[in-house]
Parts: structure tokens; C-alpha cells; sequence
């Protein structure tokens, strides 16, 4: 029994802040004091509050120390851990009120947080599956195999409401109630774990700091639906997540918790994991299948659907880590206590990957219906540099930019898609002013463009000529009649693409030129990006008023594009400007404007 | 996406060929055997020249035509060599908005190579990479295993300088 615990975060943006070197230092400490039989030092998943990091939390006092650093910790060692005084000076500022300290719960980024999916994120070491069924891990499975029927767990997840957390919403329970219909002497189960979609990271926090959740669920959906084996798709570029489910896999097999006869049920539940190999589409169930079978990961027409005719010919379910992350809970505190969570057709919570413009970024889990305004402003703490908040880009390449008059919209399914968006696997990245709009539409397309696999024609070419008329549009080349053929091109592609990486691709322009069109009409008409981010458009300008002639930038200029005698004003010749911005950078009078 | 392929002489030596014959040997009577022994023949050789290609397809008795379209259809799988430290700069959306376009821009002018292009003397490559899942610390870039996180343009040279010192 250790008389206290320090909880340090292991996930990826802590790891990359230092954390692995913190508990080094820390257990080198607690060692020379000697008292490493009475502080125990965890390395758990994520918290959430990637932004802070590298992240400890000393317990049972539940001091949350952020921004850690390596040459602060002996004097934590000694004071805390030693003393018994909590070194208030290193704790996360929010914790801490006129002197007396704050339950991190009752901060104001996790106050508004319900923690469902991530409810061991955090909490539990994710190498150690004692842990896990400490927190009644795996006891959803031992009730599913010993109590219910298939049938009856299919029920239970259909009432709940539970729907896809990868993109499209679709019932988990519908899904699943189509494979079990099928007879077939071979069905999979398969977890999508290869989260393509950029700025969103939930997926590989559950893997990392739980991972047996999704082990379980999917025996629990294995179970349901009659199959035996299970295949998780991982990304490669998730080394750390892979390397804790391999982890987890065998210690779920020591255990009995997996492999033949499992709980003596005459259950059988094998799982593989299938590295991905970076392949946007792949996250495209019919893709994601053809890949795992070893091709190239093109989708194909559906129907026949996958519950029917899946992976190696077989009846499939496909769902998606942070829907297997809900599953036990749902099968343990029942499908009335899920569906009370939520609005009328999104039940249950959803995580966000907040990111962006927004003071603390990180990873937020909140009740379907929350308003993007509580999450920007309250969870995330609003904008920083007191520049004004400009859209939300939810759903990624798929989704589209919600401006600043839907921050009372009430986040679920299908209030995104009404506005244009969509849910899509929860990435949540905040823009302000000094984002460019067109800039952005640009950017998604340059990645679908990428991405797009070339099986069918309108995503291939259509992609590529959006993507020009975009550069156009950025460039000043495009008059109002190009901006009218870009919006019925995306029109097209929408309606006749084979899968959802090319329906949804032209969403970003969509909503961009919905909502900020007078900004795509400044670009064509006016040559001028408000924002200062398309560089064609810039116009650096000396004002003869404020400049001294001290003669600093056209000595810092890299093409001699500034000329002048020593305490006149100088002047930018704009043919030879590279518009590269070093000369505004240099000025010490803000003689210098862009436009 | 379109893929570079190397005009390097192959270099493989009989150790590497044994190894890669084992992974065949691992893995080939699996359902679905080509990825995983592609993503370990590219451990092996650190990027898949079509020497290495057709060695697999041979073994597997699969057409070489399909192997190059599984290997060119995934970004993680290499035609070029990589360099000794391969920069990978996130142009993922939470750090493409906070700058790490311009983190590209400097890597690249300061090595003189573009993206997925690897320098001469085959100390450096760099890849435009997706996605990182630091989006916290964004704008992010790694170097080998090495992540460097809230970057500005002006940190680039002393992070490469780093690299260059260990070799002098």
C-alpha cells in the first residue's frame, strides 16, 4: 500500500512535452530519499489537457501540476511528497483561488466535461489490466456472456441510441443487428482505429490510455453479432498506441479474457491488429476492408453493405474506437442511463480534439448538445492575443467552417449537418481573424486531393480543378463567373462520387463560400485578403510619416526591394517584393503596413 | 498522391535479403499478407527500392504490378531513401492554422530539398506529414523520433544545427 500516487500523463502531446524524462527524474528522486515503497509513480493516458503538459497529478490531494519542469521536481520531492506541503507555486493556476486550492473537476476546463468514453483516460495505467477491471473493466463482457442472450445485448445497444462516432452517425445497434441477421460460418469484427482526420486525436488517446475498453467492447459486439474474430486497424504513425494494445492483447489472453471459451461460456473471441499505412480513405469502411485484406484501399459500391459481404467476403461490423469505448458502459449502467444523456436523436457524450486559436487545447468529452460557445469560450477559454473569435472547422476534410452566428447552435448530428457541417470523428479547430477563409477551403482540398484514391472520376478530377479554381481565387486570376462555377462543380462532385471522401470533399468550400462570401468576393473584385495570409495579395507600404530613415529594413530586406538615403522615408518597390514580411517584422516605428 | 521514385543505385546486402526472406516466410500464408511484409521489407531497407518489390512479388506469386499499386497507394511507404534524420513537418489543420506552413517553408530554404526529397549527402529527408496527434503543442515537426513542439520559423536552425553537430 503506498501512502501516495503520482499520476503522470503519457499521452502523445505530454510525451512530446517530456513527460517520459519527468518520471525518470522523479523515480531517480523519490529513490535517493528512499521512500519508493511509499510513493508510487504511474504513467497513465491522457487528460486532456495536452496544452499544459507535460502533466502530474499527485494523489490523494489531487494536486494537478502543469507545464512541469524536470529541475522543479526536487523540490516537489522534498515538499510534497516528503513534507506533506503542496508546492501551490507549480499547480495549474486554475486550481487555485485565493489561497486555497480547487478540485481540478471544478475548473473551468473540465467542469462542463462528462466523461464517458474517457472515463479511464487518465485515471488508470494502461499497461496494467488490474487496473482496468478494478474500474469494472471486463465486467460488462462476464455480464453479456453469462446473462444475455445476443439478441438482448443487440437490443440493449439499439435503445440506447448509441450512433457511429467515426463520421456518418450511423445506429451502432441497426449496424450490428444486420450482421447477426446473416448466417454465415465466419463473421468479423473490426475496429477503425485509423483517425485520418487531421486535428483530431481521441481515438489514439482511448487506445493509448485504455485500451482494453476496446477489447472488450468488441468480444461484447463479437458476442452480438456471432463472430469469433476481431481485426483492429491502426495507423502506423501511432507507434505508442500500438505497442499499448499489443500489450493489452496479451494480457487479456493471459487472463482468459480473450482466445477460446472465454468466462467457460464456449465463447471463442480472437483479435489481430492490422497496421494501416497512411490512406485518408481508408477510413471508409469498405476501403479500410480491402486494405486489411491486403490492396490497395480503394472502396467499392455498396450495396452489398459490409453486414452482408465485408471483409474476405464475409458479414462484417465496422465501428470505430470511441463507439467501442461506449459499449460497456452502456451494456453496465443500461440503455436508459445512455439515452437520458444527450439531445433527441444524439445520445450519450462526444470527445473533441480542441485545437487551434483557443487558450487551452486539448481533448474535451461533453454531453451531445453542449453549444459550440460553452466549449470555445468556457471549456477552451476563448481566444488568445484579444483577437476575435471567426469560425469552428468541425468534421475535418469532410466538414465545413461554422461562423461566428451559430455559437449558440446546440452540437449534435443533425444540427452540424444542417449548418452545412458535420460531426465527423470530432476534431474542433478554432479560427480567428488572422485565418483566411479561402485559405483554409484551399487547404482542405490541397489534402483531398492527396487523399483521394482515383477509383471514380468526379473525386479525381473534380478534386483537382476545384483545387485550381481555389488557387485562382487566392492568386487574384478569377473573376465572380469562376466563383459561380466552383459552387456548381462542388455540387456535382457531392452527388456523384462512389464514397464519402469524395461526397464530402467539396463541404469545405461550401460552407467557406456560404458563409464567408465576402471574402471570396474581396479576393476576386479587390485583390485583398483581409487576413494577410494569401500572398499574392499583400502589400507591404512604408508610411512616410512614421519612418525615420533609420534604414534597418532594407538592410534585413532579401532581394533589395527597399531603397532610400539614411533618415528620409524609404520605399518598397512592390515588383521586387517577395512580400516575405521581414521588413514589418524589423521595424521598430510600426512604420510599415500590410493590406 | 503521386509518388517520387528513387534513381538511386540499389544497395542491398545478402543479411537484408535473408531477413526479408523470413518476413515472407512469416507471413505468407496469412489472409492479407502483403501490407504487413511491405511495412517490415521497408523497416529492413528503410524505404522500398523495386528490387526489394520484386523479390515479394516473386515469393508471393503475386503480379509485381500489384505490389507497386499497394506501395504507391500509401503514403508511409517510401520509393526514395530516407535520410539519416527524416524531418517530418505537421501540416495537420490545428498546426497548419497556427503556422506550420511557414515551419516547412524554413526547413526546406535551409535544407535546400523539398518535401518527400532526401539532402545529398544523406543526412536529411523531409515529408509534409499528416497529423501528428500533438495538436496541443501545434505547430509541431518531429525529427526521427524527436518531437518539437509550439515552434517558430526562427528555432529551425539551431534544431538542425543539433543534428549537423552530432556528426562533426
Amino acid at each position: 500500500m503506498y501512502r501516495s500516487t503520482v499520476l503522470v500523463c503519457g499521452g502523445t502531446g505530454c510525451t512530446s512535452s517530456g513527460s517520459q524524462q519527468l518520471i525518470d527524474v522523479l523515480n531517480e528522486e523519490i529513490k535517493k530519499h528512499g521512500i519508493q515503497k511509499e510513493v508510487n509513480v504511474i504513467k497513465t493516458g491522457c487528460f486532456g489537457l495536452c496544452e499544459l503538459g507535460p502533466i502530474m497529478i499527485v494523489y490523494p490531494e489531487g494536486s494537478f501540476y502543469s507545464r512541469v519542469d524536470v529541475k522543479n521536481i526536487p523540490e516537489i520531492v522534498i515538499e510534497h511528497l516528503i513534507n506533506g506541503n503542496v508546492v501551490t507555486k507549480f499547480l495549474y493556476k486554475d486550481t487555485v483561488k485565493e489561497d486555497s486550492i480547487i478540485s481540478l473537476n471544478e475548473t473551468p476546463f473540465y467542469k462542463k466535461q462528462m466523461r464517458v468514453a474517457l472515463k479511464n483516460c487518465g485515471v488508470i495505467s494502461p499497461e496494467c489490466i488490474d487496473e482496468y477491471i478494478a474500474m469494472d473493466g471486463y465486467f460488462a463482457l462476464a455480464k453479456v456472456l453469462s446473462e444475455m442472450q445476443p439478441e438482448d445485448v443487440i437490443k440493449v445497444i439499439k435503445d440506447s441510441g448509441l450512433r457511429g462516432r467515426g463520421g456518418g452517425g450511423f445506429p451502432t445497434g441497426v449496424k450490428w443487428s444486420l450482421a447477426a441477421a446473416n448466417k454465415s460460418d465466419q463473421k468479423f469484427v473490426c475496429c477503425n482505429a485509423d483517425e485520418g482526420d487531421p486535428g483530431a486525436f481521441m481515438d489514439r488517446s482511448i487506445l493509448e490510455g485504455d485500451p482494453h475498453v476496446v477489447l472488450e467492447a468488441m468480444a461484447i459486439a463479437g458476442y452480438a453479432i456471432g463472430a469469433s474474430r476481431g481485426f483492429i486497424y491502426v495507423r502506423a504513425e501511432y507507434p505508442v498506441a500500438v505497442r499499448r494494445l499489443k500489450i493489452a492483447i496479451k494480457q487479456a489472453y493471459d487472463y482468459g479474457l480473450l482466445g477460446g471459451n472465454i468466462f467457460s461460456s464456449g465463447f471463442d473471441f480472437d483479435i489481430e491488429i492490422r497496421l494501416g499505412a497512411g490512406a485518408f480513405v481508408c477510413g471508409e469502411e469498405t476501403a479500410l476492408m480491402m486494405s486489411i485484406e491486403g490492396k490497395r484501399g480503394e472502396p467499392r459500391p455498396r450495396p452489398p453493405y459490409p453486414a452482408v459481404k465485408g471483409l474476405f467476403g464475409k458479414p462484417t461490423i465496422l465501428n470505430n474506437v470511441e463507439t467501442y469505448a461506449n459499449v460497456p458502459q452502456i451494456i453496465l449502467n443500461g440503455a436508459n442511463w445512455f439515452n437520458s444523456i444527450g439531445t433527441e436523436k444524439s445520445k450519450g457524450t462526444k470527445v473533441f480534439a480542441l485545437g487551434g486559436k483557443i487558450r487551452r487545447t486539448g481533448l474535451v468529452e461533453v454531453p451531445m448538445g453542449t453549444t459550440l460557445r460553452e466549449i470555445v469560450e468556457e471549456i477552451g477559454g476563448g481566444i488568445p492575443n484579444g483577437k476575435k473569435f471567426k469560425a469552428a472547422q468541425t468534421g475535418g476534410p469532410s466538414g465545413g467552417c461554422i461562423p461566428a452566428k451559430y455559437l449558440d447552435i446546440e452540437m449534435d448530428y443533425d444540427n452540424l449537418l444542417e449548418i452545412g457541417s458535420m460531426m465527423g470523428s470530432g476534431g474542433l479547430i478554432v479560427m480567428d481573424e488572422s485565418t483566411c477563409m479561402v485559405d483554409i477551403a484551399k487547404f482542405f482540398l490541397e489534402f483531398t486531393v492527396d487523399e483521394s484514391c482515383g477509383k471514380c472520376t468526379p473525386c479525381r478530377v473534380g478534386t483537382k480543378r476545384l483545387l485550381e479554381m481555389l488557387t485562382d481565387i487566392t492568386e487574384g486570376k478569377a473573376d465572380m463567373q469562376e466563383l459561380e462555377k466552383m459552387e456548381n462543380l462542388c455540387h456535382y462532385i457531392k452527388e456523384n462520387s462512389l464514397c464519402g471522401l469524395g461526397q464530402t470533399a467539396p463541404n469545405p468550400v461550401l460552407s467557406t463560400s456560404q458563409y464567408f462570401r465576402d471574402e471570396y468576393v474581396e479576393h476576386i473584385k479587390e485583390h485583398k485578403c483581409r487576413a494577410g495570409v494569401c500572398k499574392a495579395m499583400l502589400r507591404y507600404t512604408i508610411l512616410e510619416d512614421k519612418c525615420k530613415g533609420c534604414s534597418a529594413c532594407s538592410r534585413i530586406c532579401p532581394v533589395g526591394a527597399i531603397s532610400g538615403t539614411v533618415k528620409n522615408p524609404f520605399k518598397i518597390d512592390w515588383d521586387k517584393c517577395i512580400r516575405c514580411g521581414a521588413c514589418l517584422n524589423t521595424c521598430k516605428f510600426k512604420a510599415i503596413i500590410r493590406e | 498522391m503521386l509518388k517520387k521514385i528513387s534513381n538511386n543505385q540499389f544497395t542491398g546486402t545478402e543479411e537484408k535479403k535473408q531477413k526479408l526472406f523470413k518476413v515472407i516466410e512469416k507471413y505468407k500464408y496469412q489472409p492479407g499478407a502483403t501490407m504487413p511484409i511491405l511495412q517490415e521489407a521497408q523497416e529492413i531497407y528503410g524505404y522500398l527500392p523495386l528490387e526489394v518489390q520484386t523479390i515479394i512479388a516473386e515469393k508471393l506469386n503475386i503480379p509485381l504490378e500489384e505490389i507497386f499499386g499497394v506501395s504507391t497507394f500509401y503514403s508511409q511507404f517510401s520509393l526514395v531513401p530516407k535520410g539519416k534524420y527524416n524531418i517530418s513537418v505537421c501540416l495537420g489543420t490545428a498546426c497548419y492554422v497556427k503556422g506550420s506552413g511557414e515551419i516547412l517553408k524554413k526547413v526546406s530554404a535551409l535544407l535546400g530539398i523539398g518535401a518527400e526529397e532526401c539532402t545529398k549527402d544523406g543526412l536529411f529527408s523531409l515529408t509534409a506529414c499528416r497529423c501528428v496527434g500533438a495538436c496541443g503543442l501545434a505547430p509541431v515537426m518531429t525529427v526521427n523520433d524527436d518531437v518539437y513542439g509550439r515552434l517558430k520559423p526562427e528555432d529551425i536552425e539551431g534544431i538542425l544545427n543539433k543534428y549537423k553537430d552530432r556528426e562533426n
